[in-house]
């Protein structure tokens, strides 16, 4: 048996298994798991508001991706590292957050930023080559969302010290859940791997920070399986750790949006630090630059097509009785997103040349100083014809 | 008769005719499957290896050759490829790493540098490190942060490692195989703006040496010295150079560490000037080595101090910004301009 056939065959089972917080089944029908049973108060307490509100989330984000990987295609980004698939992960575990809270994403979390406040644009940014960082997270209007971090798994350790940094200032742990904050990391099952995240799990529990470990296990680290990563569940590492950790159905948005309320909420209130694993998959390709037919059976990608999140919610959401102008209306939403994202990326400038020598230090550095000079008076001699 | 470059097939085919024409990526392909082929200690690990093929592709096939105990498709963590390939070598393996890009071979830092390097010294000789790293570095392909950078003085500034870099398809296919045959460990470069790049591979006989520095272009007023993707911006450099009726000798480093100064010296003892180019930010890089050492050593024959053209002192740019931040020919000929007006 190889690997790809173990591992589909590993999270099967493991979907089924009855530890795994479900609310809704594959078809949209309310069928909660065993394991979602005390969840289902917060679940029954959600305004309809709020459940098409997810709803609207997801398919306003899904066009905004696809949207960008077009503009990849069309020449437009270096890269695009697509979205699609992990809707519901996102939407249900950031929507948990509070304002106060800080969100530490990996670089596939377009969902989570968008929902924090970021500037979808700011992301296309990144990826088209005209800046590193794309957004400032000490801006209020950014959600005190982190930027991208594209070495596997660093971030979990500086979400870690943040997160100390939180326990130190006593900013967590007080009794008062508007004031209380809390951080939610995300990295993927690949990422589990990295001694970075060991180590932040070992400070987390060491430390008792208020912090979310949130691992969207989407099934593929490019075209490894995650069966290579670990022969246990994912989610048992942070128990290993000394922390509660829970495994949902990453492709269902009420779980994810209940468990991680919880998780987070106990994390605020002094408990300590939580895992969350989410089971879900990437329907894309890896980037843009990935051919996932090299590694993966298209039997696989339409057995997880099934499990389509938006579909799920779409379902729940119409046995509901929601409007068919709802419907239409978030179409219309996602259709001026995705354009109103075509026509800004194509008003991106350049950048200014000089940008490189810019921040590499924040107080003047003599050699920084002379390069950035030579490369005026270099590229002047050029204008003026005196090369 | 046309078997795919690289298979079985065309090697044996080779083997007859001897000579192939190969992209670099291809010729590092049929290196390692040599290597694979005629020693069966020799791994391959790395992360998407395997089924995949690396994301370059530069493993293609090999697994499907091999098996999935000689060419592995390892966990996702750089430190864990290095640190368990220094315990195969103690087991009597020659594994060959694979770093997926340059900016991901600091996870491992401490396993390359602290243990690797040190491993035969600290064991008084009773243990060797044959092991591999190879990293694909370098810019000029466009893309997101920690994918293009030349982390080379890193590891030239560790004793204990042998670092190397080929820039043409025989350096590849040779250096490979010459670098999983040492003793040491060898961190092994690959240009990969270049992979695409195709050149004639001589499959009988090896040309030069792994530590060998080679003369790539005649020339008598400087001479250019550099590694890997520069070696094709200096050969530009001196075809601009000689439209303008100045003449550029042109030298392929090939190996970082040691570096073979013989080729070098004789040329500046010829030209009396010299100028080093080289991705990497320039300051306590390996171009400020080599000019020192040529300093050093040719004082007297030199016209004009050894120059160098380097990326910036500032962390490689977004995508955008690299063709500013990368030395082109443009630079190198200012540089060249300015040791002639001396
Ligand atoms: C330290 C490090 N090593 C290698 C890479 C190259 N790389 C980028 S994404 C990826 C796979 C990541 O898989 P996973 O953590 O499961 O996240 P996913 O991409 O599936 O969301 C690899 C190997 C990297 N970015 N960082």
């Amino acid at each position: 048996m190889t690997q790809t056939e173990n591992s589909v065959q590993d999270h099967a089972s493991e979907a089924a298994d009855s530890a795994v917080v479900r609310v809704l089944a594959p078809d949209g029908s309310l069928a909660p798991s065993a394991a979602a049973e005390p969840y289902l108060e917060i679940i029954e307490s959600l305004s309809d508001a709020e459940l098409e509100g997810f709803y609207r989330d997801m398919v306003v984000i899904r066009a905004f991706d696809r949207q960008a990987t077009n503009l990849q295609r069309q020449g437009q980004l270096a890269l695009w590292p697509p979205s699609l698939g992990q809707e519901a992960a996102q939407v249900g575990s950031v929507r948990a957050a509070r304002p106060q809270d800080h969100i530490f994403p990996s670089y596939r979390e377009h969902v989570v930023a968008r929902i924090r406040g970021v500037d979808v644009v700011d992301i296309i940014r990144v990826m088209r080559g005209l800046t590193h960082g794309g957004w400032d997270p000490t801006d209020p209007r950014n959600g005190n969302t982190h930027i991208y971090t594209l070495v596997l798994g660093s971030q979990t350790l500086h979400a870690t010290g943040l997160a100390m940094g939180l326990v130190f200032d006593g900013k967590c742990g007080t009794g008062d859940p508007e004031r209380d904050e809390a951080v939610v990391v995300y990295y993927g099952d690949g990422a589990s791997s990295q001694g970075d995240v060991h180590e932040a799990m070992v400070f987390a529990a060491s430390y008792n920070t208020p912090e979310v470990f949130f691992l969207q296990n989407n099934q593929w680290a490019i075209s490894v399986p995650v069966a290579t990563q670990s022969r246990s569940p994912l989610h048992k590492r942070g128990e290993g750790y000394g922390m509660p950790s829970i495994p949902i159905d990453g492709n269902d948005v009420l779980a994810s949006y209940a468990v991680t309320r919880v998780a987070l909420e106990e994390a605020r209130s002094g408990a300590g630090p939580r895992a969350i694993e989410a089971l879900t998959y990437r329907m894309g390709a890896h980037t843009t630059s990935d051919d996932p037919t090299k590694y993966r059976t298209s039997d696989e990608e339409l057995s997880w097509v099934r499990r389509d999140p938006i579909a799920r919610m779409r379902a729940f959401l119409e046995a509901r009785g929601a409007s068919s102008d709802f419907f239409t209306d978030v179409d219309a939403e996602a259709d001026a997103v995705a354009e109103d994202t075509r026509v800004r990326t194509m008003q991106l400038d350049g950048i200014p040349r000089n940008l490189m020598f810019d921040h590499v230090y924040s107080e003047p550095h003599p050699l920084v100083d002379e390069q950035r000079q030579w490369l005026a008076d270099y590229e002047a001699s050029f204008e003026e014809g005196t090369s | 008769m046309t078997a795919a470059p690289g298979t079985a097939a065309a090697t044996a085919a080779a083997d007859e005719a001897g000579i192939e024409n190969l992209p670099i990526s291809r010729a590092l392909n049929a290196g390692m499957r040599r290597a694979l082929a005629e020693n069966d200690r020799v791994l391959l690990m790395g992360e998407d290896i395997g089924r995949l093929g690396g994301v370059f592709r530069v493993t293609e096939g090999l697994q499907a050759e091999f098996g999935e105990r000689r060419v592995l498709d390892t966990p996702l963590a750089e430190s864990g490829i290095v640190g368990t390939a220094i315990g195969l070598a103690m087991a009597g393996f020659r594994p060959v790493c694979e770093i997926q890009f340059d900016g991901f071979v600091f996870p491992a830092f401490d396993q390359i540098t602290s243990q690797l390097a040190k491993f035969t010294n600290r064991h008084e000789g009773a243990l060797q490190m044959p092991v591999v790293i190879r990293i694909p570095y370098g810019g000029h392909i466009g893309a997101i942060e920690h994918h293009q950078e030349s982390p080379e003085a890193y590891f030239t500034h560790t004793p204990g490692l042998r670092v190397v870099s080929p820039s043409t398809s025989n350096d590849a296919y040779w250096m490979i195989q010459d670098a999983i045959a040492s003793a040491d460990p060898v961190i092994f470069l690959e240009p990969k703006s270049k992979y695409w790049q195709k050149g004639e591979v001589d499959t009988r006989a090896r040309a030069l040496p792994l530590h060998a520095s080679r003369l790539v272009r005649r020339g008598t007023d400087v001479t250019l010295v550099g590694h890997g993707a520069m070696v094709t911006t200096l050969l530009q450099a001196a075809a601009l150079a000689e439209s303008e009726g100045t003449s550029c000798e042109v030298i392929d480093l090939r190996s970082l560490s040691p570096v073979d100064y013989g080729p070098i010296l004789d040329s500046v003892r010829r030209t009396g000037r010299m100028v080093y180019a080289q991705e990497a930010p320039g300051f306590t890089s390996l171009g400020s080595e080599v000019a020192a050492t040529v300093m050093e050593r040719a004082f007297y024959a030199l016209e004009a101090p050894v120059l160098r053209v380097s990326g910036f002192d500032a962390p490689f740019p977004p995508a955008k910004l690299e063709g500013a931040f990368l030395p082109d020919a443009d630079r190198v000929l200012e540089a060249v301009d300015r040791v002639l007006a001396y």
